[in-house]
């Protein structure tokens, strides 16, 4: 059996539509460099976004979501040693030096935060973070980017929008909050967007308030959309394609609704069984057994091979990224439809 | 109330100065079964548990355990009546002394109730851990050598120690993986099955409620809005509240989303009549101006809602 | 804001009085008789006595009381045995010493403080970090009279670049006023401003850590707004407590470094007051450092109230 390596190339990896592509990940791979050595954090992570997609970055915590984030957006730690071409509207910013990368945050790419509570600044007025991002972006005056603050503050639903932007983050809700958060992070126009567990923190019902907001965004803007979070039953409902992790691999990507619905690989599959869903009638949940290895003690070979039911003799070399039926998988053993 | 009804509350509220955090709730449980309090924030659910417990005090309502009036009990009385009633905290990491070993933690309620022979202790702290499905090695062990996970199952085999008629658990899987939270599930309904257990378990998350309860009662600014068997409120939920929840947690995007509007109101200004109707879906005039009383909806299930007017049995 | 202020204002008050009314009682009643102390072996029993009418030694403590009471709000606060002149003619002599020297030496140590601090923040772990916390060490270890005397000896008697001991008013021209002013400067701010490092460090290193810095840099704010806006704003708040506690120091304790370059400041002349049983000034210059600490404390709740503006509600 010849295995079909998934490059960029191959149908999955790619958004079925032809609109232009705004975000291009090929082999990114992160280390962490401490007084021991170099730590991987991240291996060989490849996907893309197309404009108006939204893409989850899937997993629990210790996969390497944030990481890999925090690396496309050029904010990884100092001691991160990143390898790998990244590409944002056709050119590649993963050589630029490090003062011209920051220079795209704000106005290329917007950053949505998990707690809105603890990333937006307790001090200054909303008004003032909203001006401060406009003014240095966009080189606006102060009244104009206050205009447009108040505009943004509308658009994302937030009532009497001039009083808030003279208040302070304390006075507002968690999900007013986060729609701040989502107005700062489109404010500059930006081809790309990425949401790092943004409604994580939120209420139920707000949740679903912030979840259409940023579909709306999504649509208007035509913004391609970057999500990070480990809940699988949002990625099916919200996103178009996922890409989801396990110890740093990327173990399967394609179109999200597929993967929730008919995951091939064990992983996937097991977080599905793991989630109490609706209509459940199990008496019983089906927890994948084992943890996690901690970063450094990574298995040989298949990284899950040690938690995984399917578990083979080829499970000593670590699969590549392969096509399969409607995914590109991670594994010898992969799963079929409906298994 | 049955000599089978471990906890009853009647009219239990709480204020704190101005903000009427619980506001007249009434529900009771049987021995055995597991309650879920479902709500968002400041619905009052941890205020509840923490009532049930008498960690604070009422301001006014009644609270029935194994039959006896809490209020009615001394000091001393109360303080040995705690052995029966014990809680999972929803912080893995705050919720263990990081000082005390896992022994220590295991043995300290014993000691503190008096219950055994120091050998019998010890060999109670083993049993628990081998329940929990942790190593005995375990033992020696301080808790930041742990995951969130294993503390956790640590905190179950330490509320499991006194033997208790109640645990009572605030949101205890709220902060772990997936994975995890549906090992420590499972777990605690295993305990549930072998020690009869009764649980009242309060969450935000209704999938987890609907997984782990047998009856729930959902919670709005401080009151309970619906409460029924679990079966009940999934799939004839009454309440619009009720209603939006479960819709907001299983929506599809192109789906037809019950979205509420707004934001959930400050329990500093509670809304005048029903406390929802801000963001009901399906408020009318009667709405502001009289408060929705309990109606009973037949099989167990009530809703306070004046849209159920012709639907209420008796 | 303004019933913030106002209740910090009326916090003023006890932070005057209570000291005073210490003070009062410990002269009164203090075992030994005032008046014969003040006068001498040489004095006969009848200048005792007129003295002690002329204090009103002889009239009942609360008399007495209510007598220095109106004294206090009519700013009548008597005269000094030693001096014999008004003591409200005598402070603001030494105060004014005291006040430039604490203003001096407080601007150099924040502003050396906040520097190296911000610098050893922002080169964590590096040799430049390393070395500022070195001599932060240093600079708290040093005792301040020792450092006094090691600069008088360099700067003073060898290099000749400065006066030993002595005190120019600013009136006499600035460069004589700094001469004298310079040395005790120092030697009053080298171990405040250790202090600040330290604390600006520490300070700095966690909010720099906040996700709300992180936000800030995503925006692509420049790295120096987000330092000098972002950061600073809420990592200026301990130091702002460590400065105040400083300025109170100086104002109130800088006794050995008054004598050692011979200023005339207030804490030297309390110190011989209170040799002197000089009581009128040494009530005087208690209320007169009461007064200027519970300001100084004012300022610095206006201080943070401005940085922080959650304070302002409560």
């Amino acid at each position: 059996m010849t295995v079909r390596t998934a490059s960029d190339s191959t149908p999955t990896a790619q958004p079925a539509s032809a609109r232009e592509l705004v975000l291009e990940v090929r082999d990114l791979s992160v280390s962490l460099r401490n007084a021991d050595g170099l730590l991987p954090i991240v291996t060989d992570v490849s996907f893309s976004i197309a404009e108006g997609e939204a893409v989850a970055l899937a997993g629990e915590s210790g996969c390497g979501k944030s990481i890999t984030a925090s690396a496309i957006m050029g904010i990884a730690p100092d001691n991160a040693e990143i390898s790998g071409t990244i590409i944002l509207n056709g050119a590649a910013i993963s050589g630029l030096p490090h003062r011209e990368r920051r220079k795209l945050c704000g106005r290329h790419m917007g950053f949505i935060f998990q707690e809105p509570m603890t990333a937006l600044h307790p001090t200054l007025t909303v008004g003032r973070q909203m001006t401060d991002t406009l003014r240095h972006n966009l080189g606006l005056s102060h009244a104009a980017a206050t205009d447009r603050a108040a505009e943004l503050l509308d658009r994302v639903g937030i009532p009497r929008a001039r009083e808030i932007l003279k208040g302070y983050v304390h006075e507002l809700s968690g999900g007013m909050r986060q729609r701040v958060m989502i107005a700062l992070a489109i404010s500059c126009g930006p081809s790309l967007v990425i949401a790092d567990e943004p409604t994580t923190a939120l209420d139920v019902t707000i949740q679903a308030q912030v979840l259409d907001l940023l579909d709306e965004m999504r649509r208007e803007f035509e913004l391609a959309m970057l999500f990070i979070t480990h809940d699988l039953e949002l990625v099916g409902d919200f996103c178009d394609r996922a890409v989801v992790m396990y110890a740093g691999d990327v173990v399967e990507r394609g179109r999200a609704a597929d993967i929730v619905r008919s995951p091939a690989h064990p992983y996937a599959r097991g977080l599905i069984d793991a989630m109490p869903r609706h209509g459940d009638q199990r008496a019983r949940l089906t927890p994948i057994p084992g943890t996690v290895p901690p970063v450094g003690h990574w298995p040989q070979g298949c990284r899950f091979a040690p938690r995984c039911s399917r578990a083979g003799k080829k499970c000593t070399v670590r699969p590549p990224l392969a096509v399969h039926i409607r995914s590109d998988v991670r594994c010898w053993y992969p799963l079929k439809v409906g298994q | 109330m049955t000599d089978d009804t471990i906890l009853s509350v009647s009219g239990l509220s709480k204020n704190f100065k101005a903000v009427k955090a619980v506001r007249d709730v009434s529900f009771s449980i049987r021995r055995g079964k597991t309650f879920g309090l479902v709500g968002e924030s400041g619905s009052g659910k941890s205020t509840t548990a923490r009532l049930v417990l008498r960690l604070i005090e009422p301001t006014s309502g009644s609270i029935r355990f194994r039959g006896r009036e809490l209020a009615n009990f001394s000091p001393a009385e109360l303080r040995a009546e705690r052995r029966h009633m014990q809680m999972i905290f929803q912080d893995p990491y705050g919720s263990l002394n990081p000082r005390m070993s896992v022994r220590e933690t295991l043995i300290e309620p014993q000691l503190v109730h008096g219950i055994g022979t120091p050998a019998e202790r010890i060999q109670t702290a083993e049993l628990l851990l081998a329940e929990v499905s942790l190593p005995r090695a375990a033992l020696d062990r301080h808790p930041h050598e742990f995951s969130g996970g294993q503390r956790q199952r640590i905190a179950i085999a330490r509320a499991l120690a006194t033997n208790p008629e109640l645990i009572v658990a605030d949101e205890p899987v709220s902060a772990l993986d997936v994975s995890v939270q549906a090992q420590v599930l499972n777990l605690m309904r295993d305990l549930q099955d072998r020690h009869r257990t009764t649980m009242l378990f309060i969450s935000h998350d209704l999938r987890v409620v609907q997984f782990m309860c047998d009856e729930i009662a959902v919670m709005y600014l401080g009151e309970v809005v619906e409460q029924g068997p679990r079966d009940r409120i999934y799939y004839s939920a009454a309440h619009p509240y009720t209603q939006a929840l479960l819709a907001s947690a299983t929506g599809k995007r192109d789906g037809k989303r019950a979205r509420l509007k707004g934001e959930i109101p400050s329990a500093h200004a509670v809304p005048s009549g029903c406390a929802f109707r801000t963001r009901c879906p399906h408020a009318f005039e009667r709405c502001a101006l009289e408060k929705p009383a309990i109606r009973d909806l037949g099989l167990g299930q009530k809703a306070a809602c004046h849209l159920l007017d012709g639907q209420a049995v008796s | 804001m303004l019933r913030y202020l106002l209740k910090r204002f009326l916090l003023i008050l006890p932070t005057i009085f209570v000291p005073l009314i210490i003070v009062f009682l410990l002269l009164r009643l203090s075992p030994g008789d005032p008046a014969g102390m003040m006068l001498g072996d040489q004095a006969t029993p009848e200048q005792i006595e007129a003295l002690r009418t002329q204090l009103g030694l002889n009239e009942p403590i609360w008399v007495q009381f209510a007598i220095w009471l109106k004294g206090i709000l009519t700013l009548d606060l008597g005269n000094s045995i030693f001096f014999r002149e008004p003591v409200m003619e005598v402070i603001p002599r030494y105060v004014s010493v005291t006040v430039l020297l604490t203003i001096v030496a407080l601007i150099l140590a924040v502003a050396i403080g906040i520097t190296m601090g911000l610098i050893s923040a922002m080169h964590r772990n590096k040799p430049i970090d390393r070395g500022v916390v070195a001599m932060a060490v240093l600079g708290i270890s040093l005792p301040e009279f020792w450092f006094a005397l090691l600069l008088i000896f360099v700067f003073a008697v060898t290099l000749r670049w400065f006066p030993v001991a002595g005190y120019n008013p600013p009136s006499a021209g600035l460069i004589a006023f700094g001469a004298t002013i310079l040395l005790p400067a120092i030697a009053l701010g080298v171990r405040q401003s250790a202090l600040m490092t330290r604390m600006m460090r520490s300070s700095m290193l966690d909010v720099l850590n906040e996700p709300y810095i992180t936000t800030a840099r995503a925006q692509g704010l420049p790295e120096r707004k987000v330092i000098g806006s972002y950061a600073m704003r809420t990592a200026a708040i301990p130091v702002v407590t460590v400065a105040g506690l400083a300025a109170g120091y100086m104002l109130g304790g800088a006794v050995a470094i008054e004598i050692i370059f011979a200023l005339p400041g207030l804490g030297r002349m309390l110190v011989e007051a209170v040799s002197r049983r000089d009581y009128p000034l040494v009530e005087g210059g208690v209320l007169t450092i009461s007064l200027i600490l519970a300001v100084l404390n004012l300022v610095i709740d206006v201080i943070y109230a401005i940085l922080d503006p959650r304070i302002r509600y409560q």
